[in-house]
């Protein structure tokens, strides 16, 4: 079975996008990528040299997994059935019958085992999400959001990924709107969704979170050739890197995307000061892209030199007083 | 960013192109935002392919170790599924110790055939040629 009506739309970010299209698809045509992530205050920063991944201190741009869907959820008064299955076969079933009733669902899974990804993405991801839209055979109709186009898996492949093991273990978790909510002004939910990301930012404990985490790292970027050796320093400057750019987010590390949310925002709310302070988000984006080349370029040298790490501590160290800036004045027009 | 300065520059890693056509979010002329697709960037290109030299570095590592005998084929074909221990330990259902200790040779001689079993599923891989040490790429 197929469902017709099902439209896949390319996104930046697999989570605000496979809200969005859900979403979209049970009957919120107005969404739009950049709303979905402003509303569900996706926005974020954090740095805990202390959670490796692979051996690298991890850096984050973003809020947890998870959170961006369940906040736009409850902002907009939607349903949704969420699901984990400790059995596979419970799980593959219950994808079966959710088609069955013509309804798209979306899935956490890894991205290692999703073969049309290209051979050199595919890590232990486990927090990647997709939407399924029919079954042909055995083979499952998948629009993935972060993929150009639609695409099939087989039953087997999809199974693996969906019960991958490891950290986040998805189990099979998936899950699709029951009912979609009257009465919810999307001007509250924006507003809500500004006020959250202003806290974040802003209220987060340090040193880890937000703007405090921005310094932090600064700081320890700064450090990097006295404490490790220059490969080493290298591999940790190109997983913020990674991190910022690469990992679906819209460029900037997310900021862009904020910044299309303001825009959006200000139509909405007819408020064009908040249009003021989207331009003002672009620069603080082109400023982490400004960050991302510099980085590279040290990143490629490999000598370990001191002071160009003293530099680039020094932009983030700029960024994090932009950013404080930025969502202090954002929060005192809320 | 302004749509006109998206790069587009192709991910070319172990000599094939890698890309993944993305979603950028840019504003035109007027400062209004939009999507544009682009294929990547120097700067994370880099970033990956850096990455990816470490691994295939730490691969050939352990695969040199294995064939001197002081690690079994384990830890190769473990490098090799970019997992580390306690990833692949959930995925045999074993204890972390337990996976631990099957990395040392003299205790892999003599793991049984169903733990090999379980071991080759894990990797995709037949289990003749893991209990034979056979080094697949």
């Amino acid at each position: 079975m197929i469902i017709d009506n099902f439209k896949h739309q390319q996104s930046a970010h697999c989570e605000s996008g496979v809200t969005l299209s859900l979403l979209n698809h049970y009957g919120l045509p107005a969404l739009t990528e950049p709303l979905v992530f402003g509303i569900g205050a996706g926005l974020f920063f954090g740095h805990l040299p202390f959670v490796k991944v692979n051996g690298v201190p991890g850096t984050t741009f973003r809020i947890w997994p998870g959170y961006i869907f369940k906040r736009v959820c409850s902002e907009l008064g939607v349903k949704m059935q969420v699901q984990s299955f400790s059995r596979p076969e419970k799980g593959m079933a219950a994808l079966d019958e959710a088609l069955q009733r013509q309804q798209p669902v979306g899935m956490q899974s890894s991205v290692y085992f999703l073969n049309y990804f290209p051979p050199a993405w595919r890590f232990h991801f486990n927090a990647h999400n997709l939407i399924a839209y029919g079954k042909d055979g055995n083979e499952y109709l998948i629009s993935d959001p972060v993929m150009e186009s639609i695409t099939r898996i087989p039953s087997d492949e999809l199974q693996k990924a969906r019960f991958a093991k490891g950290f986040p273990a998805p189990n099979g978790k998936m899950y699709f709107p029951v009912q979609t909510g009257k009465g919810h002004s999307i001007e509250t939910a924006i507003q809500n969704g500004m006020k959250k990301t202003c806290f974040f930012m802003l209220k987060s404990p340090p040193p880890f979170f937000g703007h405090h985490g921005i310094r932090f790292l600064g700081k320890k970027v700064a450090a990097y050739p006295q404490k490790l050796e220059p490969r080493k320093a290298a591999l940790f400057l190109g997983n913020i890197i990674r991190m910022q750019e690469e990992i679906g987010t819209g460029g900037g590390g997310f900021r862009f995307l904020y910044a299309a949310f303001l825009q959006e925002a200000a139509t909405i709310l007819n408020r064009p000061d908040l249009q003021e302070l989207s331009q003002e988000m672009t620069v603080i984006g082109d400023t982490w892209r400004n960050f991302a080349y510099a980085a590279a370029r040290v990143m490629k040298d490999r000598t370990g030199n001191l002071s160009t790490y003293q530099e680039l501590g020094g932009m983030l160290g700029n960024l994090a007083d932009l950013e404080k800036d930025f969502f202090t004045r954002l929060k005192k027009t809320l | 960013m302004e749509k006109d300065q998206v790069p587009q520059d192709k991910k070319i890693i172990h000599g094939e192109d890698n890309s993944l056509v993305k979603v950028l979010y840019v504003t035109d002329k007027n400062g209004k935002y939009g999507t544009t697709q682009y294929t990547g960037w120097e700067a994370e290109n880099l970033a990956l392919s850096q990455a990816w030299d470490d691994i295939d570095e730490k691969i050939e590592i352990t695969r040199q170790r294995v064939l001197k005998g002081e690690l079994s084929p384990i830890a190769y074909y473990m490098e090799k599924s970019l997992m580390d221990l306690p990833t692949l330990a959930k995925y045999v259902g074993l204890w972390k110790f337990r996976v631990k200790r099957h990395l040392r040779p003299s205790i892999f001689k003599k793991l049984s055939d169903n733990i090999i079993q379980r071991y080759a599923g894990v990797f995709n891989i037949s289990p003749d040629d893991l209990k034979h040490s056979r080094i697949v790429p």
